[in-house]
């Protein structure tokens, strides 16, 4: 598996099947783990930092499973392929950025991905396509038993799962899912429903995780707390929660369609029509625009355009993708009429093949 | 609109000025507190670190207290009060300089470090992250307060290595039935809280024989 690969792919995750896809984007769950017999990586010198992603790296590597890992030295790698892993939401901003031995253990579809020495000696992550909550633990919990088989965790029958942070002590879980809320934006209610999460201990962050705003209407939507609830408890809040989240958001949708349907349906085209004849286009502006783009293939407005197509295009319009695309370093405005030729391509071809 | 109205100044703070071209109002009258020895440690509003920075917002009337850490502190400093899609500016705030200005008083408590990795729980409460397993024995009296007000519980109650000793095993399968019983009974299910209770009292009994 070479990472180059990843430019012609996506993520299984983007593959818009599942249950719930016109407006759950991806499930995730996350657990973090720690070995016992080493400091967290924060407090760990260099060569214990090595020796830990040497250990893990390994292990994770011989793992025998349908789907094996992959691991990658993120130290050695090239600023834009560490910068293609976060934007296929592979590895973090933090891991990618920071100093010090550490790597990924990645699957070739890339539903699982294990970070060594970030925050944690491991961040293991699995991510499916849709509302996918119980497949996701299913797979998570097998790949958490086939390392703890090789490897001691630290745990304390008081506090569980021993992190770095105590924010995270427990189950060491953080389960959440990828909700596109552009009606709820639109409408203004988002804020809304920021509040009544917010009561019942849930979090909302944007695409790309904590720190970053919401792009292209994207939500991630995720349980907080970690310790005094099993797994299964903390999967279940999310599933009763987020049906209802839709259910607001269809409302809206449905809500603006009725009050002026002409309007939202010609906002939509231009929308469209911006991405297929754009010769220059911002990153801000296209996550804009696919946003219309993908409501309005939902509502039936668009229909030479598939739901795979859009969420993919939101990924490899990132400006790393762009550069791997051409093999070179762009800077800002080059990048952005890379962006505009490649959206141009990717949708004419669409629109042949639709036909 | 969202007004937000910020009290309790404590710390100077260098007012984040607009960009050129950028969309953003400075924020208002910025006020906040930082921990001292008197707060608790409060997990951040928006994500799971932990919070550095309270902040009491009004809006409309109405009061809310936020508590945020480091990051999501720049960013909700930096955002126009409640507008979702305009430009997110990027205004820098000196925080670690802020977070000098006012370190807790000194705590006798706060000096011990722990044997394994000399990190002190003073060093924990400015950096947020622990530096080993053991902390976790070594600063449990402090932690209690500290989970119980993150998680509003103490004890562990989720899955437990397979590799754990067969007596801890025991007590974590009690604990999970106990949690499932309490579960069912709340909502009205009761063959199947019937059912755990069983299951819990075949099990103690077995313990009890253990031992
Ligand atoms: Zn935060
Ligand atoms: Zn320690």
């Amino acid at each position: 598996m070479k990472l180059d690969e990843l430019t012609k792919t996506s993520g299984e995750w983007l593959r818009g099947s599942g249950p719930e896809t016109d407006i759950v984007i991806s499930s995730r769950i996350r657990l973090a783990r720690n070995l016992a017999r080493y400091p967290f990586p924060n407090r760990a010198d260099n060569a214990t930092r090595k020796e830990i992603t040497q250990l893990l790296g390994s292990n994770l590597k011989e793992l025998e499973r349908s789907n094996p890992l992959y691991v990658w030295d993120i130290g050695s790698l090239e600023e834009v392929d560490r910068q293609l892993l976060v934007e296929r939401q592979l590895i973090s901003r933090d891991l990618a950025e920071k100093d010090g031995a550490r790597a990924v253990a990645i699957s070739y579809e890339e539903n699982v991905s294990v970070m060594i020495n970030e925050e944690d000696h491991l961040r293991i992550q699995v991510l499916n396509s849709g509302f996918s909550l119980d497949e996701c633990w299913e797979a998570i919990n097998l790949l958490d038993d086939q390392i703890e088989s090789k490897v001691t965790y630290a745990f304390s029958d008081q506090f569980g799962y021993l992190t770095a942070c105590p924010t995270n002590v427990g189950t060491g879980i953080r389960v959440s899912v990828m909700l596109h809320l552009p009606a709820l934006v639109l409408t203004k209610e988002i804020q809304k429903v920021f509040q009544a999460l917010q009561k019942i201990n849930l979090t909302v962050r944007g695409l790309y995780g904590e720190g970053s705003q919401a792009m292209g209407d994207f939500y991630q939507i995720s349980t907080q707390i970690t310790l005094g609830l099993s797994e299964q408890q903390l999967i279940k809040k999310l599933q009763e929660v987020i049906p209802s989240i839709l259910e607001w958001e269809r409302r809206a949708r449905k809500a603006l369609v009725a009050a002026n349907r002409e309007a939202l349906h010609d906002q939509i085209s231009r929308a469209y029509g911006i991405l297929q004849s754009a010769q220059t286009i911002s990153s801000e502006e296209t996550m804009h625009l696919l946003s219309s783009v993908r409501m309005g293939i939902n509502l039936d407005l668009i229909h030479e355009l598939e739901i795979p197509t859009v969420n993919e295009l939101f990924i490899h319009t990132q400006p790393a993708h762009l550069q791997k695309l051409h093999g070179e370093k762009l800077e800002s405005a080059d990048r952005n009429i890379a962006r505009a030729t490649y959206l141009r391509e990717r949708l004419a071809e669409s629109n042949g093949t639709a036909e | 609109m969202t007004a937000a109205v910020y009290t309790e100044v404590k710390t100077p703070f260098r007012r984040p000025t607009a960009r050129k071209g950028s969309l953003f109002q400075p924020v208002p009258v910025f006020a906040h507190s930082w921990p001292g020895s008197s707060t608790v440690m409060k997990k951040c509003s928006r994500c799971s670190k932990i919070a550095t920075l309270h902040i009491t917002e009004i809006n409309e009337g109405k009061v809310d207290e936020l508590h945020l850490c480091e990051s999501c502190a720049k960013m909700y400093l930096n955002q126009p009060p409640s507008n979702l899609e305009e430009e997110f500016p990027a205004v820098e705030v000196e925080f670690a300089e802020l977070m000098e200005e006012d370190e807790p008083e000194d705590n006798p408590a706060e000096e011990i470090a722990c044997p394994s990795c000399g990190i002190t729980y003073k060093e924990f409460r400015s950096k947020g992250r622990l530096g080993c397993p053991q902390d976790y024995i070594v600063f449990k009296p402090q932690l209690f307060g500290l989970l119980d007000n993150i998680h509003n519980a103490t004890q562990h109650k989720g899955k437990y290595p397979k590799r754990a000793p067969e007596a801890s095993q025991k007590q974590f399968e009690l604990i999970k039935l106990r949690n499932e019983l309490n579960e069912a009974v709340q909502q009205e299910d009761y063959e199947e809280a019937a059912r755990l209770r069983d299951k819990i009292n075949s099990l103690q009994e077995g313990m009890q024989e253990e031992t």
